[in-house]
């Protein structure tokens, strides 16, 4: 059965908690882009560009670049054509579930930016949805004849694509390791130079934060309220070490041997040793705490990706500065469960995920819609945004050979982490599964056993996937 | 006290009616107000068109959906497939459902029919015998709290009831407890008592004044204690006021979703009452047809409860 177009309407809200909203009609992003040429030669354009990035909040230096770099230059190179292009830009600066959310109800009332950033794994559920379209379906040759995409990466680009069409351009990518804060190492007797190469090691260096004063010595990201930072920052780099992946051989990894033992692990450190908070694993704002923690020099090690050391505890900027970040923080890499465990019997791990931008189908002006994605996606463009906000690792070659220079945690994790990194199965039902695999480890984590939750997560995986053998034993 | 008749109840003199026609009342032939059937229906069609419009189409609507595996996105998402009453015994076979449907009833009764009812009828009881000046600085500090938008307020609750920095815990020297954690429900039932007195205290403001003071004279002078006055004077005056105050923020209270932006339903679904579950299953995990069969059932129990109500009140006043 099909939800026809005319039926749609003024459906949604319901009486008075719920407002489920349904507005709009089938037919607006359901089509995949409308015609390429639509607007080509309007020669007044208003485009909105839609960020989870806000000044002086989340991603405040991607905010600052869009207002005081890329709507600036694209509107005087567009005057110099004789168009007067207007942009608006569309702030946000909540957790990526409420803006994932936000945009997904923007782009099925076929309203929204006109450039959308989005997580690179929610591209196959919002391809599925009809929401994004390929971007050639979009913008028509324009798009096949860009010279930057030489310089992307396969493996990059595959992050904004689902079933071999491209949906999006990435806006880079990243990985994960362990920082650790050195004074904190230093008090309790530990090297600045630290690298575990198991995860008892971890726990050793717990153990021995854990005689510090009001210190909380480790956190390893776990449930519901964290979102897909739990899976991506704790229970997937962990499972990665077990030798095991959430999706392999075309099933997805039940209760498995290698899942239970991260689970154990998540009941050694949050359990009657206490080497983790466990309470703030579960408070609506816990992983915002936990930057602040860190960065006030109360939380000893922690799991997380790049964004912490650029976007969170950078001096200038982060939404947790840490005005001794380069002295203070250290970083290594995650260790497999027992050295030689990992996945393709690596000895550490990590975890690499990437954003990026699409047009939305509904656009009213494809063309220039298109014009601006490559001109945020220009090798000027990238140089601006590292000039204005410290290193990152771009999609493209080209940028990150001289830009990473700089910086020495973004170098490690260009030449260290990426070579041994996995990336999430680029599956519209990944998400659910995640949501999944959040609570089991926010339940281990506020004390229930590993092996019954990891029971409790099969039923809700067959509840998800189905029981028809897409579950691996 | 006599109950103020409701409109309907009154029968208007017939338009147009000869004067002598007091006491003969003409045959009631349903046209009390003489407009005529398609004048009367003229009147009456934007009111329910409106109704129809925003009530019963999105109410058909939802138990369509309801009806569907329609998701926020996904394939689910593009074509949703008819799934017949799944969505709905699944709800009331998941053991998330029945907590959060506990929850509510716990909310419900501890913050609205305890909590605000007592509190505001305290508060309107102590009120009268105050100096009017302080009189009305308790009634708009109490009004404050309830004109405040949420969000703010949920901000001021946060800060209060904060683990590490919280005034609450800074007044009573007790560091390091995590109200929200520890004492999910316990905190927003507080905060909703405290956010929603006012309007029980205003009606009850009301109703008291509307008690005859001669009647509070004769108790006065028959030597009846405070306990006593209550209870013979008072709440026969009242009781109609009750049974509406009782209705209304039962229904609000049953409905209200400001407790998510405190705990949003954590931990653990502590503190999931049903519109914060709603939300949750419908918007966080995307499964709308699911949460469209969930608003069904809440609507549901909206109407029975204010049908009973409503009963109440009718047999009253019969």
């Amino acid at each position: 059965m099909r939800i026809k177009t005319g039926l749609g309407g003024t459906a949604g809200l319901l009486a008075v908690a719920l407002v489920l909203a349904a507005c709009g009609n089938d037919d607006d992003g359901g089509t995949a882009g409308g015609d390429p040429s639509q607007n080509a030669d309007a020669t007044e354009v208003t485009l909105t560009i839609t960020d989870n990035a806000i000044a002086g909040g989340k991603n405040s230096e991607g905010a600052a670049w869009i207002t005081d770099y890329v709507i600036p230059e694209f509107t005087a190179m567009q005057e110099a054509k004789g168009v007067d292009v207007t942009i608006e830009f569309e702030e946000n600066g909540v957790d990526d579930e409420d803006y994932k959310t936000k945009i997904a109800l923007d782009l099925q009332s076929g309203s929204g930016g006109d450039i959308i950033s989005i997580d690179g794994i929610w591209t196959g559920e919002f391809a599925e949805a009809g929401y994004i379209a390929p971007l050639s379906d979009i913008a028509g040759d324009a798009v096949d004849d860009w010279d930057g995409w030489e310089q992307i990466p396969d493996a990059v680009q595959q992050a904004m694509s689902f079933d071999e069409q491209v949906y999006g351009i990435p806006v880079g990518t990243d990985g994960r390791v362990i920082y650790f804060n050195k004074d904190l190492f230093a008090q309790a007797g530990l090297p600045a130079d630290w690298q575990p190469t198991s995860w008892d090691e971890i726990l050793e260096a717990a153990r021995a934060l854990k005689q510090l004063d009001g210190v909380t010595p480790l956190q390893i990201n776990a449930g519901v309220p964290m979102g897909e930072a739990t899976t991506m920052q704790g229970f997937l780099p962990l499972l990665a070490g077990t030798g095991e992946q959430i999706w392999a051989d075309d099933a997805w990894t039940g209760a498995s041997e290698g899942l239970t033992q991260v689970l154990d692990f998540y009941g050694q450190v949050y359990g009657d040793e206490a080497l983790g908070d466990p309470l703030l694993q579960q408070e609506a704002q816990g992983r915002d705490t936990s930057f602040q923690l860190f960065a006030s020099g109360q939380l000893g090690i922690l799991i997380e990706g790049d964004y912490l050391w650029r976007g969170v505890i950078n001096p200038d900027g982060g939404i947790a500065p840490m005005a001794n970040r380069d002295e203070v923080v250290g970083w290594a890499k995650i260790p497999a469960r027992e050295p030689g465990a990992g996945i393709d019997g690596q000895d550490f791990v990590s975890m690499s995920g990437g954003t990026g931008r699409v047009v939305n189908p509904n656009t009213e002006f494809p063309q220039q819609a298109w014009e601006l994605m490559m001109f945020m996606n220009s090798p000027e463009a990238f140089e601006a945004l590292i000039a204005g906000g410290g290193a990152r690792i771009t999609p493209r070659d080209d940028v990150n050979a001289q830009a990473l220079a700089g910086d020495p945690l973004m170098s490690f994790i260009a030449e260290e982490v990426l070579p041994i990194t996995a990336y999430r199965p680029a599956l519209a039902v990944y998400p659910q599964v995640s949501v999944a695999l959040q609570e089991a480890t926010g339940e281990v984590a506020a004390g229930t056993p590993a092996d019954d939750a990891a029971q409790t997560y099969l039923g809700e995986l067959e509840g998800i996937v189905g029981d028809d053998g897409s579950i691996a034993d | 006290m006599t109950t103020a008749p409701s409109p309907t109840e009154v029968e208007p003199d017939p338009a147009g009616a000869p004067t002598g026609a007091r006491r003969s009342r003409p045959a009631d032939d349903g046209d009390a107000a003489g407009l005529g059937r398609w004048r009367a229906t003229g009147f009456v069609a934007p009111a329910l068109l409106v109704i129809a419009v925003f009530l019963v189409f999105p109410a058909i609507w939802t138990l369509y959906l309801g009806l569907t595996n329609w998701r926020l996105t996904g394939l689910a998402a593009a074509e949703p497939e008819f799934v017949g009453a799944e969505n709905y015994t699944d709800a009331l076979s998941d053991p998330a459902f029945r907590n959060s449907l506990v929850l509510t009833l716990a909310f419900v009764f501890f913050s609205a029919i305890i909590g605000q009812s007592m509190l505001g009828f305290a508060l309107a009881w102590t009120a009268r015998r105050l100096r009017p000046a302080v009189r009305s600085v308790l009634e708009t500090v109490v009004l404050l709290a309830w004109i405040i938008p949420a969000s703010v307020v949920a901000f001021l609750w946060l800060a209060l009831l904060d683990r590490r920095e919280g005034t609450l815990n800074a007044l009573l020297g007790t560091d390091g407890t995590a109200w929200l954690l520890e004492y999910p429900m316990q905190s927003i039932i507080v905060f909703n008592i405290w956010n929603g007195t006012a309007f029980s205290m205003l009606l009850f403001s009301s109703a008291l004044a509307s008690v005859p003071p001669s009647q509070f004279e004769t108790a006065k002078m028959a030597g009846a204690g405070t306990f006593a006055t209550l209870r013979d004077v008072v709440l026969p005056n009242i009781r109609g006021h009750i049974l509406t105050n009782t209705l209304l923020i039962t229904l609000w209270t049953f409905n209200v979703f400001a407790p998510y932006l405190i705990t949003a339903g954590g931990p653990q679904g502590r503190t999931e009452i049903l519109g914060v579950y709603i939300y949750r299953v419908a918007l966080r995990d995307g499964a709308l047809g699911q949460g469209a069969a969930l608003s069904l059932i809440m609507i549901i129990i909206n109407l029975v409860v204010a049908s009973v109500y409503l009963r109440l009140l009718r047999e009253r006043r019969s």
